[in-house]
């Protein structure tokens, strides 16, 4: 196939028209639902599947939610108020801090952070990163967790094995009480849940099963990072969310998506995989994106690597079947 | 370090751990832990910190690749170099 920078740009006004059919016929007839429920973060992806569900179903039917807590950034709340205001649907806001304190998210969390930095407590923020660059060397995907005190002095070490699975547990609470909420609004109203990953998040597994995954329609989970941008310039999505750089609002220090899940920036990252998924061989998509075949051959193989270890996080429960 | 002793003991922590002690004979010691689905990415954790609380040794950030961690063969050969140097 024919292969340069250009390859995911989209027709932004034809893919908005489909996307918003479809967004009323999976509501309508296949949810036999009356409107949306959206988490909204103030982040780009909440904020486009916000925007096509106004204009598919008409503001009225669209309900954002927002739901902060103790390590949300303090600017997604400002940011999710601009937004629902651009397209005049409602907001609810819903802190979810006393829930995940009582679920024990803080406390479990904190536990397993002390048995890599027994100094660690509530004056560090703590955060966790993939410190690989996916092009510079065939590396595991491994988690390093950094700490930062008040003077902004930092220590980091790899985490191990029970750390690292403690920590994901406890903050996964995170979006699992985020999702039960959604639903919390969802069901008061007849109304279907709405999720905002896009297909980076949904194909490599960056999302939490019955979390942020837990939705009744994923409208842009087809849709490469770079696309979704294009969607939200087209949308007249607020320039203060479309330029914020992305994070995971998971962590109390400021953690990009980049270096805490995908080791690369999101233009090199799709195009390579969208070169990738097409056969494009590797020294044609290296060209293209001026690096060399070898770091092109890297990122293809760390991201076929991300889609087959996440494949159970997409998996449907498994029936025993006759 | 005895190589061959290393090899049959991660064979046996590679069997038990993530085969369930089925179908052990498909194994071959060269085969890709990734490529052949037995270990995903949180498996090479479980597998790190098994090798570095049995053999009392580091793993460091650079040496997780492939070439060592992803097969029985490299693993063995690995924790050899690594025991041993």
């Amino acid at each position: 196939m024919e292969f340069n920078k250009h390859s995911l740009d989209i027709d932004a006004a034809k893919a908005t028209d489909d996307l918003c059919r479809t967004i009323r016929e999976q509501v309508r007839d296949r949810c036999k639902r009356t409107g949306a429920v959206i988490g909204i973060s103030g982040g780009i992806d909440s904020s486009v599947v916000a925007a096509l569900c106004a204009r598919a179903l008409g503001p009225k039917r669209v309900v954002g939610i927002m739901m902060p807590e103790k390590d949300s950034s303090s600017d997604s709340k400002s940011l999710a108020q601009i937004l629902a205001e651009k397209f005049g649907f409602e907001t609810v806001e819903e802190s979810i801090s006393d829930g995940l304190t009582g679920l024990g998210c803080y406390q479990r969390r904190d536990e397993a952070i002390r048995s890599v930095f027994p100094n660690y407590d509530d004056s560090y923020m703590a955060k966790i990163t993939i410190p690989t660059n996916i092009l510079e060397k065939e590396s595991y995907n491994f988690f390093e967790l950094t700490i930062e005190d008040k003077e902004g002095r930092s220590e980091t070490k790899r985490l191990p094995l029970k750390a690292y699975l403690q920590i994901v547990a406890s903050t996964n609470l995170k979006q699992r009480l985020r999702m039960t909420t959604l639903y919390y609004h969802a069901e008061k109203r007849n109304w279907a849940v709405i999720g905002t990953g896009n297909k980076d998040e949904h194909e490599q597994g960056f999302f939490v099963k019955y979390g942020d995954g837990g939705a009744d329609l994923k409208p842009i989970a087809h849709l490469f990072k770079i696309q979704v941008f294009q969607l939200a310039e087209y949308l007249g999505v607020p320039e203060e969310i479309i330029n914020r750089t992305p994070t995971t609002d998971t962590y109390s220090a400021d953690t990009t998506q980049e270096e805490f899940f995908f080791g690369l920036d999101f233009y090199r990252m799709d195009m390579l995989w969208h070169a990738m998924e097409n056969n494009v061989p590797p020294a044609q998509a290296a060209d293209v994106l001026g690096i060399s075949e070898e770091q092109a051959a890297r990122a293809y193989a760390n991201i076929k690597r991300k889609i087959v270890a996440t494949e159970y996080l997409r998996m449907q429960p498994l029936e025993i079947s006759e | 370090m005895d190589k061959e002793t290393v090899r049959q003991d991660i064979r046996g922590f590679i069997e038990e751990t993530f085969l369930f002690g089925e179908d052990t004979d498909k194994l071959n010691d060269s085969d890709s832990f990734m490529q052949n689905g037995i270990v995903d990415s949180t498996g090479i954790l479980e597998v790190t910190s098994y090798v570095e609380e049995k053999y009392d040794i580091s793993i460091e950030n650079d040496e997780m690749v492939p070439a060592n961690l992803d097969s029985i063969e490299n693993l063995s050969n690995f924790i050899s170099r690594k025991a041993n140097g």
